[in-house]
């Protein structure tokens, strides 16, 4: 097991009180696998992904019953021990590669920096790994690309950029924010097939946070489903694609435009939206959109085990009502 | 009613000036090339293309904002360069990519819909903030947003304040430039049925720019697929996606993730090479 979480909770301290950001969500990870977390704006996937890597705003509190990362307690870490973790086996691709490079530096610089910083080399051995990860990533010229600043770069190039100094040290674990959200769909394919590849090959693995679903059938091992802080379904990808078992999931499957859908008709799509965490709710958090919501989902409900590895937090789970009723 | 096309492209292009140094002048960029395209009432015409393929110059040719250096833009028959911006935005309306920044956020929402109807010099006050709320009540808003201001409004409840700010003048034409793609896809569900709504509503004509090609399947009568400025395929949208002819709009319907459990992610192999012959390929226009 190379990445344990158990019950991780991360409140935020607003001017209207605390919001209860993410409320116990588990997970693991092994080596090889891919893990996704899906959900909608504001359900905590990001500020999840943050913790993970001790980068939360101040603002922001994690506890956890347990987070182990290759067996090492990550709660209990010092910042330095942390920064030592990060960005050698544990590291990080973020959502908008303008941000997350630094505009002063060359893009060589900024990929040498970080294998200096955790493996005793020279710069000329830095400088050629790094055009060796640049080749890797597809960058052509990549000796050249080294001497550009990020600016001189277009969209695609830069995420690869961002793709190489996330695989320099050649992680254990990578957690991908929207990798591929800001770019083109022809270049996001070539970049998550590439990421995927590279996975492999290094064995790596993987948190890849989106909410693309058809990204996420293609390529999960296993989904979480993320709702308002919670986890609302957690599956094997096959599994939650063909028994999906929480309304939410239903609907949220059900909402993406599909080929098999009467053309230029109605989508099925969930009323409202995602509630405000500032209030902290009792039962069900989908209870206002939900279409089979009861006065028993008043009550806080729990993880149900639907199947070996497939739970779901709803009290009609095992029931057979969801499926005839909610995608109608 | 004439039975001209309400908006009608003929052979547009513009050049955006290449940069200039002091020593060296950059190559100027054609960012539409010769492009004809004809909207009939009531068609939805959907526009597909990677970033910097021109949609969005084509777009703010459309609106007007744009004068194309060549070729003619004609609104319901009648040239758009003969026309006042004032006369241009009765007739075509327009919603944007990110409801957060184009929506102004020091003014209510009431502020914001009416606007349009006071730039025109329309009714007294009080008979614009009617119109403003029968809008807003249309598309789906609470009343209670009439004086709330756009920051404390989700993304999709922004995206109906601009819609209905579009609505407001009953433009028969709305140009709508990455409508959700700055949603979830719930939320987007529900910004694209009320846009075949208000379609059957108010008889409108739509243009639709974006590059998710599931939404451009789901909600376009018409394709036209851009790339390096110029329109390499047009057709009916049921042709287009049963049967692309050009290897553009072929990678493009490729590279789109359907759902698909465990199908992977395709291996494109788009080398300078493909894009070589993907810019020489013949368009492919259907009449």
């Amino acid at each position: 097991m190379l990445l344990n979480v158990e019950n991780l909770n991360i409140d935020i301290a607003t001017p209207n009180g605390s919001l209860a950001a993410v409320q116990d969500v588990s997970f693991r990870v092994s080596k090889g696998e891919t893990l996704c977390i899906v959900g909608e704006s504001g359900c905590g996937k990001s500020i999840t992904a943050l913790s993970l890597l001790g980068l939360l705003p101040k603002v922001a509190k994690r506890t956890a019953r347990q987070m182990t990362f290759d067996g090492l307690d990550m709660q209990s870490m010092s910042k330095a021990e942390l920064r030592a973790l990060r960005g050698d086996r544990l590291s990080m691709i973020f959502q908008e590669p303008m941000t997350a490079l630094n505009p002063l530096h060359t893009v060589g610089r900024q990929l040498s920096d970080v294998y200096r910083a955790h493996r005793k080399a020279s710069r000329r051995e830095a400088k050629e790994r790094a055009i060796y990860l640049l080749k890797q990533v597809g960058i052509s010229n990549a000796a050249q690309r080294l001497n550009q600043y990020p600016h001189e770069l277009s969209g695609g190039l830069r995420q690869r950029v961002v793709i190489a100094m996330a695989l320099m040290c050649e992680p254990e674990l990578i957690v991908a924010d929207e990798p591929t959200t800001a770019l083109d769909v022809t270049i996001q394919a070539e970049l998550l097939r590439l990421l995927i590849d590279l996975q492999k090959s290094f064995g790596m693995g993987m948190i890849l946070i989106t909410h693309d679903l058809g990204l996420v059938s293609r390529i999960a091992d296993r989904v979480i489903v993320m709702y308002a802080g919670q986890v609302v379904e957690a599956a094997p990808a096959a599994e939650l694609f063909t028994k999906p078992s929480h309304p939410y999931t239903r609907a949220l499957l059900g909402s993406v435009p599909d080929p098999s859908y009467p053309r230029m008709k109605p989508l099925p799509s969930i009323p409202g939206t995602v509630p405000s965490l500032v209030s902290r709710m009792e039962g069900c958090h989908f209870f206002d959109r939900c279409p089979l919501a009861c006065d028993a989902c008043r009550q806080p409900i729990q993880l149900a085990t639907i199947d070996k590895d497939h739970e779901a937090r709803c009290i009609r789970v095992g029931k057979g009502e969801i499926r005839r009723k909610v995608v109608a | 009613m004439s039975d001209k096309p309400v908006l009608e492209l003929r052979n547009v292009t513009h050049e955006y000036r290449g940069r200039r140094g002091i020593f060296s002048q950059s190559a100027p960029v054609r960012a539409v090339d010769k492009v004809s395209i004809c909207v009939e009432r009531s068609d939805i015409l959907g526009i597909v293309g990677e970033s910097g393929s021109g949609k969005s110059t084509l777009a703010k040719i459309m609106l007007g904002l744009l004068a194309p250096a060549e070729g003619e833009v004609l609104l319901d028959g009648w040239p758009a360069a003969g026309m006042t911006r004032r006369q241009i935005a009765e007739r075509v309306g327009f919603i944007f990519q990110d409801p957060y920044s184009s929506l102004n956020p020091r003014q209510t929402v009431g502020k914001i819909v009416a606007y349009p109807l006071y730039l025109r010099g329309e009714g007294t006050s009080a008979e614009r903030q009617e119109r403003a709320r029968k809008i807003l009540d249309i598309v789906g808003l609470p009343l209670r947003f009439f004086d709330a201001y756009p920051n404390q409004m989700s993304g999709g409840q922004r995206q109906r304040v601009a819609i209905a700010r579009a609505l407001i003048t009953r433009p028969k034409l709305l140009i709508c430039d990455e409508p959700t793609s700055a949603l979830d896809v719930s939320v987007q569900a529900q910004v694209l049925n009320l846009l075949l709504e208000l379609r059957e509503e108010f008889n409108l004509t739509y243009v639709i720019i974006s590059h998710n090609m599931s939404v451009i399947q789901h909600m376009t009568t018409n394709v036209a697929v851009m790339y390096l400025g110029r329109i390499v395929e047009m057709n009916t949208s049921e042709r287009v996606f049963e049967e692309p002819r050009h290897p553009y709009t072929q990678l493009l319907l490729n590279s789109t993730l359907t759902v698909a459990p465990g199908a992977g992610v395709p291996d494109l192999k788009v080398d300078t090479a493909a894009r070589e012959a993907m810019r020489e390929h013949p368009s492919y226009i259907a009449q």
